[in-house]
């Protein structure tokens, strides 16, 4: 199967340390409490904030009635929209034809137009105080009607939610190859289906928090913040605020998970920020889990109207999707609204050698959260769609669903690869990974067994999920259509400090991604120095010039690339000052292991050593060989490059409860060469327990008025440890991608692959029911109201 | 406010605090351990969970006043970044954390188990450790870091 698997690009005769399960270096802290989370931040005269949000989806603001806050004990300001006039609304721009920016004021002014909308902000003494202040005030509303489905929100009658935002059509866009209506009308089969994924949060463990500190002698300001994209909000700090990047730092420190949440820009972020210029002392902000559920951005919120077409063979003909995204009440900043919905309808035709496509697509406001980038951002709607209908259109002909697959399937022969949307796949394993995952599934002995169950009346399926996704992707790509800003190059700085340790300084920033181990591997491996030795520098905008952070599985393709580029042109210097040291050509010299060395010789020095003829000892070099040892240096893979999985779920559904048990998992996966082999894992089993909350439980329930009904972790349910089962992950290295490292990203895959691979197996569970599971998720009580609705109808 | 004296990882300390006060914030704000984490205020995350005269606990539905007189484990007292404890030395084996919000709760929870639970099978540790949550790990490696401290508790080899 892996005849074209090759050894990786960079012969080495030092010790390996990429593709080595390499232990963390993160891990002492955070597993001692020593670690430093926003929340820990504690600084003299430091206040803190609470904000009053409104309660109402769509509302005109009246009055606000302060005046028993603001003499409480303890309280120092409350501050409205009318306190903050000097800085503008947030907007997200694009150049994308058809688009229309909402604004959207740090605090509400005049209007709101989302439940968790921040109206008003406390400042006190405490947080209690902050709290106890932040409920006597008195917010008057008259409530706007609104249409919070966003089908009702697209009709003539809908009331609008933003003025420059006609019929609240926030974007349109369409895909078209070839004449795919045509095509449908003219091919012997289609199956069509109406998809929908319900809206879901982030859910980061760690509530967003803020501080920010003042230098008063500077005019200088530091935000904390738990985010992902610092360089992003640093560079819309200092637009908003009017201040030089050099006076403004945005750190994130240890963040306690992200997975999108974390990936925009907050107007706490602002709001913090200015308050401590404003008030001269450190601000802190941490929000609460209700503020979690009701302000952090959310994601997957689509209606997907979709046919595919076939021919007697079951291969693929034409594919057309209508697609509707509902986008919240604002467009996030700085990816804009079309960053998720767009993203469905440009991998929807997925790994498929499908020759027609038209996807038309369109974003919606609706008086609810503002949606955002969420772990696997578009795809996990768009694979859920086209994977069942290729499972029904497999049914259609009785073909085995892994056949269908293996009859439409992008071939290695076929690589690079351009679908209907214009993507282009380069080389990645979809067929091997198929063929893995139904190899070790065994798909034969698994039908007997349900065969067999079936008879003792237990209810047992099996799903495939495959897809292909575009990551590490560069600037010739936007990640967003239009988006102004460049999210396609990470700078690398990588220095040997007089003492000879080895600092290496990225502008990414970790939220769990393992990256202070894993670009330390890389720059040890380059180097030839061991990984423990390299501290990774990165959530800080001090120390880098331009950055955006870490999010779309960027980090390890772009950040990696960056580090061994960077590290190449460093251990050249080393060579060449050893070289002079030595007396000897500098092509002999090797390095490992924290040594310089020439082989077969007694030449041998360690990079203290170095570091000492370099900037101490003012002996042993001539002036012009005291090289600086430090090396700086940007990478940029214009494009992208492709990851493909293949996931199989196994279900067994009770026929009397309907409990739906996920009794196996199984991943193939192509994700180039790993780094860590331990850390891709850990990545994997994350993102597919993502992807099984997406399927079986987790929803943002909205009532018609927009009121949020799971508000708490009681309501709003992710998977525990008990509803998942064992994950299997196999691993396959397929020819690999044209970058430095040989990586492809993978932090999102587990959750674009895992909705489709659950929702067909019970699909499959209750083949016999003839129901269809379109909507997700699938919980037992949705399950029986679809069985006692084809009741009904039979 | 009101003095609370108690002892934590074995250390005498007092505090004072609103009678209003979470026993969560005692720890982090008054006391500055800052290790037990704070997820969801509402006892379901299990960020948050201590040890209370030697039971599991979520601090964040405790009282700071209900610490009075109390031995508290938080995870600091399990062991220091340069000596771990051997349930976060397995726990960094297994690459059983990633953002590592949640894990000072999973470790004391961990803490728990080993001493009054048999964990027999896989599904025992995961039934055992359902009462926190994580968002990172999808919980595979934690369960591997479980089963390997049984194994070495009840000297089965692995």
């Amino acid at each position: 199967m892996n005849e074209s698997v090759r050894t990786a690009p960079t012969e080495v005769t030092r010790p390996k340390y990429v593709g080595e399960k390499v232990q963390r270096l993160e891990d002492p802290r955070l597993l001692t409490g020593a670690g430093r989370y926003v929340a820990d931040i504690k600084l003299e005269r430091m206040v803190h904030l609470a904000f009053v949000r409104s309660d109402q989806s769509h509302a005109r603001i009246l009055g606000i009635d302060a005046d028993d806050a603001r003499a409480m004990t303890g309280v120092i300001a409350v501050l409205t929209a009318e306190d903050f006039t000097n800085i503008a609304d947030l907007t997200a721009p694009s150049r994308m034809k058809n688009y229309h920016a909402t604004h959207c004021p740090i605090l509400a002014r005049d209007v709101v137009r989302y439940v968790g909308e921040p109206v008003a902000v406390v400042v006190a003494r405490d947080r209690y105080l902050a709290e106890d202040a932040a409920a006597l005030i008195v917010v008057d509303y008259e409530g706007i009607e609104a249409a919070s489905d966003p089908v009702a929100a697209l009709k003539p009658e809908a009331v609008q939610l933003h003025d420059n935002v006609p019929g609240n059509l926030v974007f349109e866009r369409s895909f078209a190859t070839g004449d795919a209506p045509g095509e449908i009308d003219a091919a012997p089969h289609s199956v069509r289906g109406t998809f929908r994924l319900r809206r879901k949060s982030p859910l980061a463990i760690e509530n967003r928090a803020y501080v920010a500190e003042y230098d008063r002698g500077r005019d200088a300001l530091t935000l904390h913040g738990s985010t992902q994209i610092p360089g992003v909000v640093r560079d819309e700090l200092a637009r908003l605020l009017d201040m030089p990047g050099n006076r403004i730092r945005v750190t994130a420190p240890d963040v306690g998970g992200g997975f999108g949440g974390k990936g925009s820009l907050y107007p706490e972020e602002v709001i913090v920020t200015a308050l401590a210029r404003r008030l001269e002392r450190p601000v802190k902000y941490v929000s609460d889990r209700l503020e979690d559920l009701t302000s952090t951005s959310q994601g997957f919120d689509e209606v997907v109207e979709a046919t595919l077409a076939f021919d007697d063979e079951g291969r693929f003909l034409a594919l057309q999707a209508d697609i509707i995204g509902d986008i919240g009440a604002y467009s996030i900043i700085p990816w804009t609204a079309a960053l998720e919905p767009v993203q469905v309808a440009s991998f929807l035709p997925g790994p498929y050698r499908t020759p027609a496509y038209l996807g038309r697509v369109r974003g919606v406001c609706t008086p609810k959260p503002p949606t955002g980038p969420y772990r696997g951002v578009g795809r996990p709607m768009a694979v859920f769609a086209m994977e069942r209908l290729v499972d029904m259109a497999a049914a259609k002909l009785g073909l085995d669903p892994a056949e269908s697959r293996r009859r439409n399937l992008v071939r290695p022969q076929d690589f690079p690869f351009r679908i209907g949307s214009g993507i282009r796949w380069d080389h990645s394993g979809f067929m091997e990974c198929l063929e893995k995952a139904v190899e070790v599934v065994d798909l034969d002995g698994f039908r007997d067994r349900q065969a067999k169950a079936r008879e003792q009346g237990r209810w047992l399926g099996i799903g495939i999920g495959t897809y292909a996704e575009l990551t590490g992707i560069g600037s010739r790509i936007a990640v967003a259509p239009g988006m102004p800003i460049n999210t396609g190059a990470e700078t690398a700085s990588v220095r040997i400090d007089a003492t000879g340790a080895v600092t290496a300084t990225f502008a990414t920033a970790s939220h769990g991604q393992s990256l202070e181990t894993t670009l330390a591997q890389i720059v040890a491996e380059e180097l030839g120095v061991r990984p423990g030795d390299v501290t990774v520098v990165q959530g800080d905008t001090a120390v880098t010039a331009h950055g955006t952070g870490t999010y779309a599985s960027r980090s390890a393709v772009i950040g990696g690339g960056a580090a061994i580029v960077t590290t190449r042109v460093l251990v050249k210097k080393v060579k060449r000052v050893a070289a002079r040291l030595f007396d000897v050509d500098p092509d002999s010299i090797q390095t490992g292991d924290g040594d310089i060395f020439v082989p077969g010789t007694n030449h041998r020095i360690g990079f203290g050593e170095l570091a000492r003829a370099v900037y101490s000892d003012m002996t042993t070099l001539p002036m012009e060989a005291r090289e600086t040892l430090e090396a700086q240096e940007s990478y940029d893979p214009f494009l992208g490059t492709t990851t493909a999985a293949t996931h199989i779920a196994e279900v067994e559904i009770d026929p009397e409860t309907l409990a739906i048990r996920l009794t196996r998992f199984l991943v193939a996966e192509d994700c180039g060469r790993m780094i860590n082999p331990m850390v891709v894992d850990g990545q994997v089993h994350g993102g597919v327990v993502q992807g099984i909350g997406v399927a079986l439980m987790e929803e943002l329930h909205f009532d018609e008025a927009g009121q949020l009904l799971s508000a708490s972790l009681a309501d709003y349910l992710i998977p525990t440890s008990a509803e998942v089962p064992m994950l299997e992950v196999h691993h396959l290295e397929t020819e690999l991608p044209d970058n430095p490292g040989g990586f492809r990203g993978m932090g999102e895959g587990g959750t674009i692959g895992a909705p489709a691979a659950i929702a067909n197996a019970v699909a499959d569970a209750i083949a016999h029911l003839g129901i269809g599971i379109n909507n997700l998720p699938i919980t037992p009580s949705k399950l029986h109201a679809l069985i006692a609705e084809t009741q009904k109808t039979e | 406010m009101i003095d609370i004296t108690l002892t934590v990882n074995g250390e005498e300390m007092t505090g004072r605090a609103e009678s209003r006060m979470l026993a969560s914030d005692f720890l982090r704000d008054v006391l500055g351990l800052t290790g037990t984490h704070v997820g969801c205020e509402h006892g379901v995350c299990g960020a948050c969970t201590i040890r209370l005269n030697g039971t599991t606990a979520r601090s964040c539905l405790l009282f700071a006043a209900q610490l009075e007189g109390a031995e508290i484990v938080t995870v600091e007292g399990l062991g220091s970044p340069r000596k771990m404890h051997s349930i976060q030395e397995a726990f960094r084996r297994h690459h059983a954390l990633q953002c590592g919000f949640c894990t000072p709760g999973f470790l004391m929870t961990v803490a728990e188990i080993l001493e009054t639970e048999t964990l027999e099978t896989d599904a025992e540790i995961r039934e055992a450790l359902s009462g926190n949550l994580c968002r990172c790990t999808g919980y595979e490696h934690i369960v591997r870091a479980v089963r390997d401290l049984v194994n070495e508790r009840d000297g089965v080899a692995a």
